[in-house]
């Protein structure tokens, strides 16, 4: 029904809205071509600090570390999560329990994610740190690149995997049965079932996990600042942290908000691949 | 009948386990540990008795305690505002066609998908000018960011599931627009409007950086006093972890009456 009049149901959201979204992003651009001294003294310096931002090799280091982490990750965690998903009972009282179980990591606040893979990893005092030293194997990710990766591709895997399994899940169950039947007397294998069977009917669900995982493993903040700081050096800085260090560590205005726009900008790129898929998808069912 | 089922699970049992075990063990180091006195964690003395000291810690010193009402506080703030103005922003967008409805939409998804980070800056000094800064409130509006959109997006998901059949009828029977809305719609997507509250309330209550940024002393909440909870002698693990597993309670208290939705939840409603 086409009634313009519904425009008053979405004003309050606006009213919100454009206070915690509107005005602080003409803030950000405000600043992103200006230099700033302080209040009083400013100079419009155009696209001077988008340039910059461009050039700065660290802007640039975060920016590769955040796709390899993004590619990484997605690279795990949706097969894992397709395999897991397959491996679930369809029926029974028992599957609301374990996918209930499952979930759990998914409900803890990010900040205790880290902190669980600290204690759980660290040499020390952790399980899995002491365990992993006890054989023999030098394991310290505090202090060495490669294991402070390995530990955080862990922690985003047992952090975020279910996710996937849950989307994967619901997508499965929405397959008739009659599709199963003709697959088994056609003698198909396991993985002609996967591919002409489910895989066409998971492709809607398939994409929205994708492009969450995407987008959230694109602004993780947390979770790496809890458990290692972004070292040892900066290997794994991503790009809020860098952007967070600028912005209220240093209170470099100009350039920091030169870079938010861009990173903005990459966002906006990303949500708009989820939005159209979406919409393609709706109008397809 | 077995051949179906074989051909639906594929196996993988073993796979399965795997994965729990995966999920279970750091979550199981992580009681473990709340258990246990520092010193003992740290191995500094051979007693590894059970102990509910870390949790006593908490629940009688102020900086501990404070933080958790702090973070419930600024939570259920944001929990009301985010579904109350989204309720009639979800029936416009799910009943409605109207001039620029997609583009508002989409744009309320950029919001949601924008990193924090981006929003750091003006949010520091829009709350510093305004003299919110370190209230709840400040936190509760900043998340309002994320939260309002996500609100949105869900309650649209189960609102369009309603058959428009139901607005017809009421309207038939002489009912007003406000009285059918509140008596007879939203009665019917209750368990809609329960996983918005839930999904609102799980990402203000896991949100750090713009908490963090937004605090100073007084409205602290608890994920920032967890991450300082340096002192002279270290790190209390012991405390730490059982703030970590008091953290988890909410949503583990929760997460059951919710269970059948939880996917479309975090699908933003976009799954049935």
């Amino acid at each position: 029904m086409h009634d313009n009049r519904a425009w008053f149901g979405v004003l309050p959201v606006l009213l919100i809205v454009s206070f915690s979204a509107v005005i602080p992003l003409i803030t950000v651009v405000n600043y992103s071509v200006q230099d700033i001294f302080d209040v009083d003294t400013r100079l419009f310096v155009g696209l001077d600090w988008y340039r910059e931002t461009l050039r700065d090799p660290r802007f640039l280091d975060a920016l590769l570390r955040q796709a390899g982490f993004s590619i990484l990750i997605l690279g795990i965690e949706i097969p894992l999560g397709i395999l897991v998903a397959r491996a679930l009972p369809t029926e029974g009282r028992r599957v609301g329990l374990i996918l209930v179980l499952m979930a759990i990591p998914l409900l803890i606040p990010w900040n205790v994610v880290g902190t669980i893979w600290q204690l759980f990893a660290r040499p020390d005092i952790g399980l899995l740190g002491s365990f992993v030293n006890g054989l023999g194997v030098e394991f310290n990710f505090t202090a060495n690149r490669l294991d402070a990766w390995i530990t955080l591709l862990m922690m985003d895997v047992w952090h975020w995997t279910s996710l996937v399994a849950l989307l994967t899940f619901s997508g499965l169950s929405s397959i008739p049965s009659a599709y199963y039947q003709a697959a088994t007397m056609d003698g198909a294998s396991r993985w002609q079932v996967f591919r002409h069977v489910e895989l066409p009917r998971l492709k809607s669900v398939l994409m929205i996990a994708v492009l969450l995982r995407l987008m959230d493993s694109f602004m993780i903040y947390t979770e790496p600042f809890v458990l290692t700081g972004g070292g040892p050096g900066n290997s794994t800085t991503f790009l809020s942290q860098y952007l967070t260090t600028m912005a209220v560590g240093q209170f470099d205005l100009g350039p920091a908000a030169a870079f938010s726009v861009l990173y903005f900008l990459v966002v906006l790129l990303l949500c708009w691949l989820f939005y159209t898929s979406m919409t393609t998808n709706a109008e397809e069912q | 009948m077995k051949a179906i089922q074989a051909a639906k699970t594929g196996g993988g049992q073993w796979l399965l386990y795997l994965y729990g075990i995966y999920l279970a063990l750091p979550v199981y180091w992580l009681v473990s540990l709340s258990l246990r006195s520092n010193q003992s964690i740290v191995g500094t003395t051979g007693d590894a008795g059970l102990t509910f000291a870390n949790y006593q810690e908490i629940f009688t010193n102020p900086v501990w305690y404070t933080g958790f009402a702090n973070s419930l506080s600024y939570v259920a703030i944001n929990t009301v505002i985010s579904v109350t103005v989204a309720l009639p922003a979800a029936y416009a967008f799910s009943r409605y066609r109207f001039i620029g409805d997609k583009h508002l939409f989409f744009w309320l998804l950029t919001n949601r998908m924008a990193p924090p980070a981006v929003f750091l800056l003006p949010f520091f000094q829009l709350y510093s000018a305004v003299g919110l800064f370190d209230t709840p409130l400040a936190v509760a509006l900043a998340h309002c960011l994320f939260t309002v959109p996500l609100s949105v997006w869900i309650l649209e998901g189960f609102m369009s599931s309603v058959p428009r059949s139901l607005d017809e009828m009421a309207r038939i029977d002489g009912h007003s627009l406000p009285y059918f809305f509140l008596r007879i719609f939203l009665p019917t997507i209750k368990s809609g409007i329960g996983v918005t509250v839930f999904f609102c309330f799980m990402f203000s209550w896991v949100e750090l950086l713009l908490a963090r940024t937004l605090t100073g002393s007084a409205a602290k909440p608890i994920v920032v006093v967890m991450t300082r909870t340096v002192s002279a002698s270290g790190i209390d693990w012991g405390v730490l972890a059982a703030a970590g597993v008091l953290t988890i309670v909410p949503g583990l208290a929760v997460v059951w009456f919710v269970r059948k939705h939880l996917v479309k939840g975090f699908a933003l409603g976009r799954v049935s």
